[in-house]
């Protein structure tokens, strides 16, 4: 199982009203100095292998619905192996935490 | 005949039972479509209603665009029929490229919900021949993500073919560029607006009755047509 990320921001001349009031949320617990503009990331798990050909179907799947185009940008790039290989004991850069959901096959799991 | 108006209803519609009202007291038919269908039952004009279609989920009007009913529309709106999307229904039109542009959160960050003023900008629409250019009417607005935005060329020629066909009058209550309030394409079929005509039909729930003549004017359209 491989995984491809898309992540889809808001063209930097457009309004980003979220991005705006999460600014203001974070000036106002004192983390001043900073500006925040908010986008979307989606994890897309991909049976097999990532071909080219699965590449490019998703890079279409991005232009034409994960993102609009005409207010947002996106980009796609794909996550090196992910199943199995996840160290818990492994640190995470610059203290994140650990993305959850890395052992779990979304490809496969029961749908509601 | 009678004209036969269809509302199509997506899982998360909400005014479309306020939108049939509406046509029914226009003196049309008014007949309900449903988004899974791959027909619109041979209508001669189409109403996208408001609400929040499927949540509202991933972009306003995003996944209701890939509905199956609109492939029909798509089509019908490209053969020329009327088509009105009201709110939600106009964030479905700019995401199915039917209509340029986008709408996005609103500037004031809030949900905004007045009787907001309004002025007519172009009565050459098929949705606001019984309306008169300066004319300001009264119409409901209610939304949160009613922003229009365009790049500076789709703006400069929407303004120059004459397509704004509303603009807010009184403050802009949402951020939208130039005020815009609704825009219709380049042959006048198809119009999308964020204010709310069918909840202004009826003395009894609205502040005026200035919805009406947008009802009323498909008709006349529909009837020189045919």
């Amino acid at each position: 199982m491989a995984r491809v990320v898309v992540d889809v921001m808001p063209k930097p001349e457009i309004l980003d009203p979220q991005g705006k009031a999460v600014t203001g949320a974070l000036g106002r617990l004192g983390f001043s100095g900073i500006a925040v503009r908010q986008g979307k990331r989606f994890e897309i798990e991909v049976d097999g292998e990532v071909t080219p050909e699965r590449l490019a179907d998703i890079d279409r799947a991005a232009s034409t619905l994960l993102a609009n185009t005409v207010i947002e940008t996106y980009d796609v790039r794909v996550e090196t192996d992910v199943a199995g290989t996840v160290d818990a004991d492994a640190p995470t850069a610059l203290g994140g935490t650990d993305h959850p959901g890395h052992t779990i096959d979304h490809l496969n799991e029961e749908t509601v | 005949m009678t004209a036969r108006v269809g509302v199509v209803t997506f899982p998360g519609s909400l005014d479309d039972s306020d939108a049939l009202r509406a046509i029914r007291l226009s003196g049309a038919e008014a007949l309900p479509l449903w988004h899974g269908s791959d027909s619109l039952d041979g209508v001669d004009a189409v109403v996208l209603p408001g609400g929040f279609s499927y949540g509202d989920y991933l972009r306003c009007g995003a996944i209701a665009r890939f509905a199956p009913v609109m492939d029909e529309v798509v089509r019908a709106a490209g053969a020329g029929m009327p088509v009105l999307g009201i709110c939600n229904g106009f964030q479905i039109l700019c995401e199915a490229h039917l209509l340029p542009g986008a709408l996005i959160r609103n500037d004031v960050r809030t949900f905004v919900c007045r009787d907001q003023g309004l002025r007519v900008e172009s009565d050459r629409t098929a949705w606001s021949s019984r309306l008169d250019v300066g004319q300001e009417i009264t119409i409901v607005l209610k939304n949160g993500e009613g922003g229009f935005v365009a790049d500076a060329d789709t703006l400069e020629r929407l303004e120059g073919e004459g397509r704004v066909v509303f603009r807010y009058t009184g403050g802009n209550p949402n951020g939208s560029m130039n005020d815009i309030a609704g825009i219709a394409n380049e042959r006048g079929n198809v119009v999308g607006m964020m204010p709310h005509p069918e909840h202004n039909v009826d003395a009894l729930t609205g502040p005026s009755l200035d919805g009406r003549p947008i009802f009323a004017s498909v008709l006349d359209f529909l009837a020189t047509r045919v």
